[in-house]
């Protein structure tokens, strides 16, 4: 009798995640869809017109998908990179007292407030851009640095689980056919590591792209599509967090409406990295 | 269980919420920071009680006090007609914008036309003010706020600042950006000018308390507390009303560089 | 070139980069900390701030904090632990399993500014509690609710099956297996997880911005709105308020952090060592 108490009271602690996680659907989609049902999605999404308190207002997030992408893809393509790279060192090159080192730093690096992050795009990097290649300062450019290193963490915990992953008979293997270590890495592990490292960044992706404090203290929330990574541009995120608390009415309803954006392409991110993960982990089980 | 048990004591207590020694104002990120500061000489005055500001902005303000989600509201915008239907609203004072710019800028004066013509993004180097040969930083703030409704309304005319220009958050916000970008220019609270940044003279009228009383700087807006209608909000909010709009509260603002409500 | 000589060159850059991270880290560290640290005192931490935080110290948002933090992970853990023994001794793997481990996975993707919208929405706004510590725990302990559940699951699938058997051999039912075997021996994980998640919460501000409002006093009830050091910071920086109380929160708060972390890792390095991996 009172263990199944106890397993139903576990089994309603289980569903908990579920529950939240429709009541945040709901929610969300409650506030943001009606507007989007009146102007239509087409609109919404493609039109770069956005004065939600003009005379005649007009919702159109065009700008800040384009913004978010801009920014998205900048982080990515400074973090991929720089994380993959940290990533093989730990696994393979540093010495163990190193590891020992870069393991904490690396969650130091997750565990820094955002705040904190854009608080140095704004007082460091920002300035030193405006300096070096002129405009603003606060720009896409400093953005994507910033959440480059952000996204760092992300990257490099889940490629790393990967790569160690791979059966050292495969690493054996290669060098004893006469490849070289870098030849091995390259040829061999990375390739078998490969849904691991896309899984990884996939989610660096997906915190870029929800990351909102840090960006609106650093690119500068304008309008504009951007046209170059020097221009200040405005994210779905930034534009919620700088708006949000002003707005009113179907303004609000735009702000959600954005939310149900950035939400529906979260959750589809979610959904890739899932399968890769899964392969990746029934693989390792096999 | 636990979890049950708790959520049934916090369902219980949250009509409790509002108690007699508590306060919370909500709203405008430009009322805010004076809101703030006289909360804290009443508290001074008055131990035991706490003001609680929150500053949100004008209609996150106005929604808290329409829903009762805080006792009195507060707005740099004008209510409009569904909103000042439901609230009674009081004019605490008044503000001048001021249009600022680096420190290290040549350009002192402006004429309200060309004023214009920058935020709508037709003047985009300083040389055609008069300037260095620069690009123009613009810093707006962004749709909604009341201090965006006002310059657009009492600055612009109804012509759409251009979407080239940065957007902050607050005046506070946009002062710090100011500070650094020697090409930026941008639009604050009077009260919230400090060495930082330096306001210019519109058609050869400095702003400042003097002339915005004397009638020829016209940049003006009212801050406004707000509570819902015919329910008085209630002794303390009565209270610190007073203690706001009393000679001592009056005063104070005008030492922060606002004017006073009349 | 030669194999080798690619080699060398790749591993020079790799080394580099690795160096590069590390440099960063101390960059930023050093940026707030340098400037931060001298204008950390006993008084700072102790005392209210006056004049909107230009003065004074930081107490009230030390306390919005640490109330903050701990109300969501009474909530989050209990419900967190929980599910996890669920999910690990109490089913199979199956398609509810995945529904939840979907859920799970799902929710730890969800951006900060989501969970700020909707805590708003819906605790705030719906559910009527204001802007206050409890609608801003109640979104944290949704938000830290994946972090309790994997960790906690890790830490269970580290204790050994045998000890199980022996539990069962012993003729204990389930539950008294979990309790007396199985969570004191998954505890250290457990509570590394629950740091974690506080770590979390400390560095959140999105999410509480929009629930647990932004008000300087120091809370008198669940209800009180409150503002944390990294809300605070915030507005220090952004407001151009005062940048040296800025900067002296800043240190506070990456000083908080690095507390957590260095407890986290030795908690973790017990457990390693007594798992013997």
């Amino acid at each position: 009798m009172k263990e199944r108490l106890i397993q139903a009271v576990l089994f309603i602690c289980g569903l908990f995640a579920v529950v939240a996680l429709a009541l945040i659907t709901v929610f969300i989609f409650q506030a943001g869809a009606p507007l989007v049902a009146r102007i239509g999605l087409a609109d919404f999404l493609f039109n770069a017109n956005w004065d939600p308190t003009a005379k005649k207002p007009s919702f159109g997030i065009f700008a800040m998908l384009v913004g978010s992408i801009w920014l998205t893809a900048g982080a990515l393509l400074i973090g991929v990179p720089l994380g993959l790279a940290v990533t093989v060192f730990m696994t393979d090159l540093a010495p163990v007292r190193l590891v020992t080192i870069m393991r904490p730093a690396i969650q130091l690096l997750a565990g820094i407030p955002s705040v904190i992050y854009g608080f140095i795009g704004l007082t460091l990097l920002a300035p030193l851009v405006r300096r070096l290649f002129g405009g603003p300062g606060l720009s896409v450019l400093t953005g994507a640095i910033v959440l480059g290193v952000m996204i760092l963490p992300t990257v490099i915990s889940i490629s790393e689980d990967s790569i160690r992953a791979v059966p050292v008979a495969l690493r054996q293997g290669a060098l004893a056919l006469g490849a070289t270590r870098w030849q091995m890495l390259s040829r061999i592990v990375l390739p078998a590591a490969k849904s691991g490292i896309v899984a990884s960044v996939i989610l660096g992706m997906g915190r870029a792209l929800g990351e909102t404090m840090a960006v609106i203290m650093m690119i500068g929330n304008s309008l504009n599509l951007p046209g170059s990574v020097l221009d200040a541009a405005t994210t779905l995120t930034s534009n919620i967090g700088l708006e949000m608390a002003y707005a009113s009415g179907q303004h609000r309803e735009a702000l959600f409406a954005t939310g149900v954006v950035l939400f529906v392409l979260i959750m589809a991110l979610n959904s890739i990295t899932n399968a890769f993960v899964k392969r990746n982990r029934s693989g390792r089980r096999a | 269980m636990l979890i049950a048990g708790c959520m049934v004591t916090l369902v219980g207590c949250s009509s409790g919420r509002t108690t007699a020694n508590a306060l919370t104002l909500s709203g405008s990120t430009s009322v805010s920071p004076f809101a703030e500061h006289l909360g804290e000489l009443y508290q001074k005055q008055h131990a035991g009680i706490a003001i609680n500001v929150q500053s949100l902005g004008s209609s996150a303000g106005i929604q808290a006090a329409i829903q009762g989600v805080a006792e009195i509201g507060m707005s740099s915008r004008d209510l409009k007609t569904e909103e000042s239907a439901k609230l009674d609203q009081l004019v605490i004072a008044r503000d001048a914008l001021a249009v600022v710019v680096h420190p290290s800028n040549q350009v002192s004066n402006l004429t309200q036309q060309q004023v214009k013509d920058i935020f709508a993004g037709k003047i985009v180097n300083w040389r055609e003010v008069g300037g260095d040969d620069a690009r123009i930083t613009l810093v707006a703030r962004e749709a909604g706020s009341g201090t965006f409704a006002a310059f657009e309304e009492l600055v612009l005319k109804g012509i759409p600042v251009t979407h080239a220009a940065l957007r902050q958050g607050s005046n506070g916000a946009i002062r710090q950006v100011v500070a650094e970008d020697a090409h930026a220019i941008g639009y604050i609270s009077l009260g919230i000018v400090d060495a930082s940044v330096r306001a210019l003279a519109i058609d050869s009228i400095q702003p400042t308390q003097l002339e915005v009383i004397a009638g020829h700087y016209k940049f003006v807006r009212k801050f406004l507390f707000v509570w819902t209608k015919g329910k008085p909000p209630g002794t303390l909010a009565q209270a610190f009303i007073d203690y706001v709009m009393s000679e001592d509260g009056q005063a104070e603002f005008e030492k922060l560089g606002l004017i006073r409500a009349s | 070139m030669t194999p080798r000589r690619v080699q060398s060159a790749v591993f020079v850059v790799i080394w580099l980069a690795a160096l590069l991270t590390l440099l960063t880290l101390a960059v930023i560290i050093g940026a707030i900390i340098v400037r931060g640290l001298p204008m950390v005192s006993l008084e700072f931490l102790t005392r209210a701030p006056e004049d909107l935080g230009r003065q004074g110290g930081i107490l009230p948002t030390i306390a919005g904090t640490v109330l903050l933090g701990v109300i969501a992970l009474i909530i989050a853990v209990p419900v967190g632990v929980g599910a996890a023994i669920y999910l690990t001794e109490y089913t199979r793997e199956g398609r509810l399993t995945a529904i939840i481990r979907f859920g799970t996975e799902s929710l730890a993707g969800v951006p900060s500014i989501i969970f700020g919208l909707f805590g708003f929405i819906f605790f705030v706004t719906t559910l009527k509690m204001g802007w206050s510590i409890l609608a801003g725990a109640l979104t944290l302990a949704v938000m830290v609710l994946p972090t309790i559940i994997r960790t906690t699951e890790e830490a269970i699938l580290t204790v050994p099956y045998s000890y199980r058997d022996t539990g069962y051999s012993l003729g204990a039912t389930r539950w008294e297996m979990v309790r007396t075997t199985v969570l004191p021996t998954a505890l250290p994980g457990i509570v590394t997880g629950i740091i974690l998640a506080f770590g979390r919460a400390v560095s959140e501000t999105a999410a509480v911005i929009f629930t647990a409002g932004t008000a300087l006093n120091l809370p008198t009830s669940l209800f009180s709105p409150v503002r944390t050091m990294a809300v605070h910071f915030y507005i220090l920086a952004v407001e151009g308020i005062s940048l040296d109380k800025a900067y002296a929160t800043g240190t506070v708060l990456i000083l908080t952090i690095l507390a957590i972390n260095v407890v986290a890792n030795i908690l973790v390095r017990r457990v390693s060592r007594k798992v013997g991996r």
